[in-house]
């Protein structure tokens, strides 16, 4: 506990500290979009990792989160940044409908019900022109021409999302959750209220997701319904870097994201328009020979590995 | 009631071709129990297939057709055996990376296909892409006319297949209890990769006769993939029949609702009948099925 204590700091201390030694926009910009995946990873492991239900439509709170900030300031008048409190609470309001309808299925089934939430945000905000000008998007007037604010906004927003995924985990709830995600049946068997840990975990996931949906908005500037409701851009790619981090751990979505953002971009520098073709190939690699992600098989190789030196001990006293 | 006649009797037409897409992904999450989101991607590289046979040597896409099926045969089969097989050894925390490994796949075809044609929009040019039949006072479009009494003999002659021969019954075995099966001496390695392939062939055969009809880009999958998923869900899973009603009634849908609502949300209304059918009526169409004729199974 103390370990990691130690070692979280130390990580932000060097994040902290990082802007400093590259001040080049350019990685600016790449470390401010692994921290918005990162943050987006971490919103959907409260979810799709430790309670186990596989959403496919996160794409619907994020592009929320992102035109509550968009037309707050298109409609109101509002400063995009009043998104940041507002995006996460609306987030939150349309989970709650969501989840009230998709947990009723399971495992593959509530997977395909997100799913086709999900899209049907999409067609609403293409189509609801008076409101969300359709296809046209929104473009906001940015609020700094420097990157180094929105480098520190992105750090506080992912480690306020950290902090929000490490105390529910760690929490009576989080262990509910756990529960959950092995065996539902039993869980709801020994007294847990399955439905209202799982909505509580979609409504944490929401919220924070909403959170990096309107500082995308911030940060970007211009969205459309084609950009942030997006299935494929969006949805799947979170549950992406979830996986090549590591389900179900604490810094396996941060870890994701890194690998997620560094390979698009350096793909993309190198390889021109082969990089996508790239990154499927290394995804399918990844799953078939990583199927728990670069943190979560390092975890495995390490209690693997104490395992094995304490029994290694025992028998030494045994041999003794 | 003259547009509507006309409205109706076009989705129908439209829906047979989606059902024979929906079947093949049926038949796939029938025997395996994954969601293949590969599907569409599967029908998009059919549908070039086709395409290039045309361009290139001048083929009519329904004779093309059968040289697509052919080749997506063998990438279902080879995409079985090399990936999803493997996956089922592999010990992870969420079983739902087969569904990512699905998304992979089809990223690697999408992407091949943007390399190798760019993402430019491309159509077949046929000389009876436009010809009407005019029957009263309702024209029918021949291309749609065509592919759907081709859609409906192939997916009689897979119903004959699953239902009269020993290899569909080992099929369908598998699908109902893969480990019975397993006990029966089906080996469930050889059963998959065929019915993966079969899967993939009919997704290539309904791309090819869509082919006439809808402009060909490579993220055209997105949409098929979709559609499938509602009219599997729809019909049942694993139910041809089911599949076939289902495909019929999601082309009744759209077209009604293109009509009637608009262009634009014509595509919600699948969803909102998908969510719909996930939450009431879990079983699908085949769980309406009069009780006496259940019995048959």
């Amino acid at each position: 506990m103390k370990k990691t204590f130690i070692f979280s700091l130390m990580l932000f201390v060097i994040f902290l500290v990082l802007p400093v030694v590259i001040n080049h926009p350019y990685y600016r910009h790449v470390l401010i979009m692994m921290m918005i995946w990162a943050t987006l990873g971490v919103a959907w492991n409260i979810l799709g990792g430790f309670t186990g239900q596989v959403s496919f439509g996160h794409a619907a709170f994020f592009g929320v989160g992102a035109y509550t900030a968009g037309l707050g300031n298109v409609h109101l008048g509002l400063s995009p940044w009043w998104g940041m409190l507002f995006g996460p609470i609306f987030a939150a309001l349309i989970a709650l409908p969501i989840g009230a309808l998709t947990f009723r299925l399971r495992g593959p089934y509530f997977a395909l019900g997100t799913l086709a939430l999900g899209e049907i945000f999409y067609i609403v905000f293409s189509n609801w022109k008076s409101f969300t000008k359709g296809a046209q998007g929104i473009l906001i007037m940015p609020q700094f021409t420097d990157k180094l604010p929105y480098y520190y906004l992105a750090l506080g927003m992912l480690i306020t999302a950290i902090v929000i995924s490490f105390l529910t985990v760690h929490s009576k709830a989080g262990y509910y959750m756990v529960a959950i995600r092995e065996d539902q049946d039993s869980a709801e068997a020994l007294g847990i209220s399955t439905a209202r840990y799982k909505m509580l975990a979609l409504l944490l996931s929401a919220f924070i997701t909403g959170m990096a949906g309107a500082f995308y908005m911030n940060y970007v500037n211009f969205i459309d319904p084609a950009i942030v409701f997006s299935l494929s851009d969006v949805s799947v790619m979170i549950i992406l870097v979830v996986m090549m981090g590591g389900v179900a751990t604490i810094f396996g979505p941060v870890v994701g994201a890194a690998v997620y953002i560094g390979l698009n971009e350096l793909l993309r520098a190198q390889l021109g328009s082969a990089n996508a073709l790239v990154f499927g190939i290394l995804v399918v690699f990844i799953i078939l020979f990583m199927p728990n992600g670069l943190v979560g098989e390092i975890l495995m190789r390490f209690r693997k590995n104490v395992q094995g030196k304490k029994r290694g001990e025992v028998s030494g006293t045994f041999g003794s | 009631m003259l547009e509507f006649l006309q409205a109706l009797i076009w989705g129908i037409l439209l829906g047979g071709m989606y059902a024979l897409i929906a079947i093949g992904m049926t038949l796939i999450m029938g025997v395996m129990k994954i969601i293949n989101l590969a599907h569409g991607a599967l029908v998009m590289v059919g549908m070039y297939i086709t395409y290039v046979l045309n361009i290139r040597f001048g083929l009519d896409p329904y004779i093309g057709l059968f040289i697509a099926m052919f080749a997506l045969f063998l990438l279902g089969a080879f995409i079985q055996l090399l990936l999803i097989n493997r996956l089922i050894d592999v010990d992870a925390i969420l079983p739902e990376n087969q569904v990512l490994l699905t998304v992979g796949i089809m990223v690697v075809l999408t992407e091949t296909m943007r390399l190798l044609f760019h993402s430019d929009y491309r159509s077949v040019q046929t000389s009876y892409a436009s010809w009407n039949i005019r029957i009263g006072d309702i024209s029918l479009s021949v291309p749609m006319t065509i592919g759907f009494f081709v859609a409906l003999i192939f997916v009689v002659l897979l119903h004959l297949f699953l239902k009269h021969t020993h290899f569909g019954r080992m099929i369908r075995a598998t699908a109902e209890d893969r480990v019975a099966a397993q006990y029966m001496g089906i080996p469930p390695k050889i059963v998959t990769v065929v019915t993966f392939g079969l899967g993939s062939a009919l997704a290539a055969a309904g791309g090819a006769l869509l082919l006439p009809i809808f402009y060909l880009w490579p993220d055209i999958g997105h949409l098929f993939t979709a559609k499938a998923f509602i009219i599997t869900i729809l019909g049942g899973l694993g139910s041809i029949v089911g599949a076939f009603f289902g495909g019929l009634l999601i082309g009744v849908f759209e077209s009604l609702g293109a009509t009637y609502v608009s262009m634009g949300y014509k595509d919600i209304f699948g969803l909102i009948v998908f969510l719909l059918v996930l939450l009431f009526l879990p079983g699908g169409l085949k769980s309406l099925r009069i009780p006496v004729l259940r019995r048959e199974r």
